[in-house]
């Protein structure tokens, strides 16, 4: 029953979204100058790594010149004194601006910015656009493949979950190859790092942003290559979530500790001079946590998506019986280390939320951890 | 650091975050807490199981440890019993040997007194048939003899003489 249901829903979308797929989103770029391949590949690389409006699969050049490009419009989403929905197909690419309820916008460099009917673009002496730029709640791709992402960990550990029920208690089908992983997560990550008492309430965050985290890494290894996790403002959510949590569960003595770090080994009078020092460098430490949590998250994938493109961008351009097989042999093993760095930084990130929260949650019964904010910085 | 900050997409952000957040929810409320508690539920039940296989095999140990004992004091009490039993057949058997001994010594005692009775009755017996035997042949001879008168009168000198002599 449910099987039918899922793929009649699979096929649902298919069937509305085919329409849009063929025979649209055909552009003349004859008035552009030909680029030379470096640069193409360059900027090939630079469009794939940032985020897009619409969730393209894959384009090609025909004889005449013209760009074809195949895959489907996303919703575009502005607030602009008032909401303005459209789909991203207006765009075309930016070749052409939108128009929406009397104003015009043109998407330039991935960023939409307003502009007049005639789509002028002015520019500050540092060549950057002074245009308006409304705010974007665009349905973007990363916003979309976290949607999918999200359908598809709800659809796999709901029914992991109604597994273990009907079953009384025993996984079965992908559930066996899940709960390694969940059990993993609970005794060693979870338990070690936070404390038998308190684990359990950071178990959901941290199963969550594990399988999240990998399962985008994954998606990002797949042809289709949609760079999620290497997103700066998506690290930085995850991140900031991680903080929130940390400072929202924080016992009084992991406040105590931040702004009294000594605690009462001394005078405090004698403390005064120092802690004009150890009280700003705490409080430091508090925002640099989560700060590399995203930096690593966000420079891990990135570059491996780099490294990636570059060398299948190589096969293009040695074109040599020798080059060509070497870059795909290289291009293979960085993928195969990609498959585990997936997995890594998924684990990074979940260890040193594990970490920090057990550092938050920790009830100390005396003041003897004066190494932790060492360990902490991680 | 203003390409970081020229990539920061708000819209991203914010759904992510939203997005995020709901999912945590939903995973926390339909997927992790059964899933847990699940696996919860089997750890323990693992734990109860093999506690219970301890409790029963340490019981099983006591019974056998009892039945053991109970066997062991079975065999020391037919061993008593079977030394008991001993013991009384040879008390048993050395009193009747005694008794019969006693007994049979009594038997000889009366028998050797019955045989000495009888023989002094015997031998008293044989004296008075001698004696009348005598008697007899006394008479006889006597009669005989006191067929004529000198022999009687000398026969009578003769007894006197010899009775004078006893």
């Amino acid at each position: 029953m449910q099987k039918t249901y899922f793929a009649n829903f699979l096929l649902a979308i298919v069937l509305l979204l085919s329409a849009n797929m063929f025979g649209k989103d055909k552009e003349q770029h004859s008035d552009e100058p030909q680029k030379d391949l470096k640069t193409e590949i360059k900027e090939y690389i630079q469009h794939h790594l940032l985020d897009s409006h619409d969730f393209s699969l894959f384009s090609y050049t025909k004889e005449n010149g013209e760009h074809v490009y195949v895959g489907l419009p996303l919703p575009v989403i502005l607030w602009d004194d008032g909401l303005k929905v459209f789909s991203s197909s207006k765009f075309h690419h930016g070749e052409e601006l939108a128009e929406a309820d009397g104003n015009y916008y043109k998407l330039y460099h991935g960023k939409i910015y307003k502009t007049d009917a005639k789509g002028t673009i002015d520019y500050d002496a540092e060549e950057h656009p002074t245009n308006i730029k409304p705010l974007d709640f665009s349905i973007t791709k990363n916003v979309a493949m976290i949607f999918i992402t999200g359908l598809l960990m709800f659809w796999l550990f709901t029914s992991l979950a109604r597994s273990y029920a009907k079953n009384g208690g025993i996984p079965k089908g992908a559930g066996r190859f899940f709960e390694p992983i969940v059990l993993y997560i609970r005794d060693d990550i979870a338990r070690p790092n936070i404390g038998e008492k308190n684990y359990r309430k950071y178990m959901p965050f941290l199963l969550t942003v594990f399988f999240f985290i990998w399962f985008l890494n994954i998606f990002g290894l797949t042809p289709l290559g949609i760079n999620v996790t290497g997103n700066i403002a998506i690290t930085c959510g995850l991140a900031l979530l991680t903080f929130l949590i940390t400072n929202f569960t924080g016992t009084k003595d992991y406040w105590k500790h931040l702004f009294d770090p000594l605690g009462d080994t001394m005078p405090w009078y004698a403390k005064i001079p120092l802690y004009i020092i150890l009280v700003p460098i705490e409080l430091l430490g508090l925002i640099i946590k989560p700060f590399s949590l995203l930096i690593r998250l966000y420079a891990n994938m990135q570059a491996g998506h780099i490294v990636l493109m570059s060398l299948i961008g190589l096969m293009f351009l040695f074109k040599s019986w020798l080059g060509s097989p070497l870059s795909f042999a290289l291009a293979f093993a960085i993928s195969l280390i990609e498959i585990l760095v997936a997995l890594l930084q998924a684990y990074i990130f979940t260890m040193l939320s594990a970490l920090y929260f057990g550092f938050a949650s920790e009830e100390h019964d005396h003041h003897e951890h004066e190494d932790e904010p060492e360990l902490a910085h991680l | 650091m203003e390409k970081l900050l020229n990539e920061f997409s708000l819209g991203l952000f914010v759904w992510l975050t939203l997005l995020f957040i709901l999912l945590l929810l939903l995973l926390r409320k339909y997927a992790w807490k059964p899933i847990l508690d699940a696996v919860n539920d089997r750890e323990e039940g693992i734990k109860n199981a093999l506690a219970a296989a301890e409790e029963a095999k340490k019981e099983m140990q006591n019974v056998t440890a009892d039945s053991e004992k109970l066997l062991q004091e079975a065999r020391n009490e037919r061993e008593t019993m079977l030394k008991e039993a001993r013991e009384i057949k040879d008390k048993m058997i050395a009193d009747s040997k005694e008794q019969a001994k006693i007994e049979g010594d009594k038997m000889i005692k009366q028998a050797q007194a019955t045989i000495e009775s009888e023989k002094k009755a015997a031998v008293a017996d044989i004296k008075n048939q001698v004696a009348e035997l005598s008697v007899e042949i006394a008479e006889k001879v006597i009669k005989e003899q006191l067929s004529n008168k000198d022999k009687q009168l000398k026969m009578v000198d003769d007894m006197l003489g010899d009775i004078k002599l006893n």
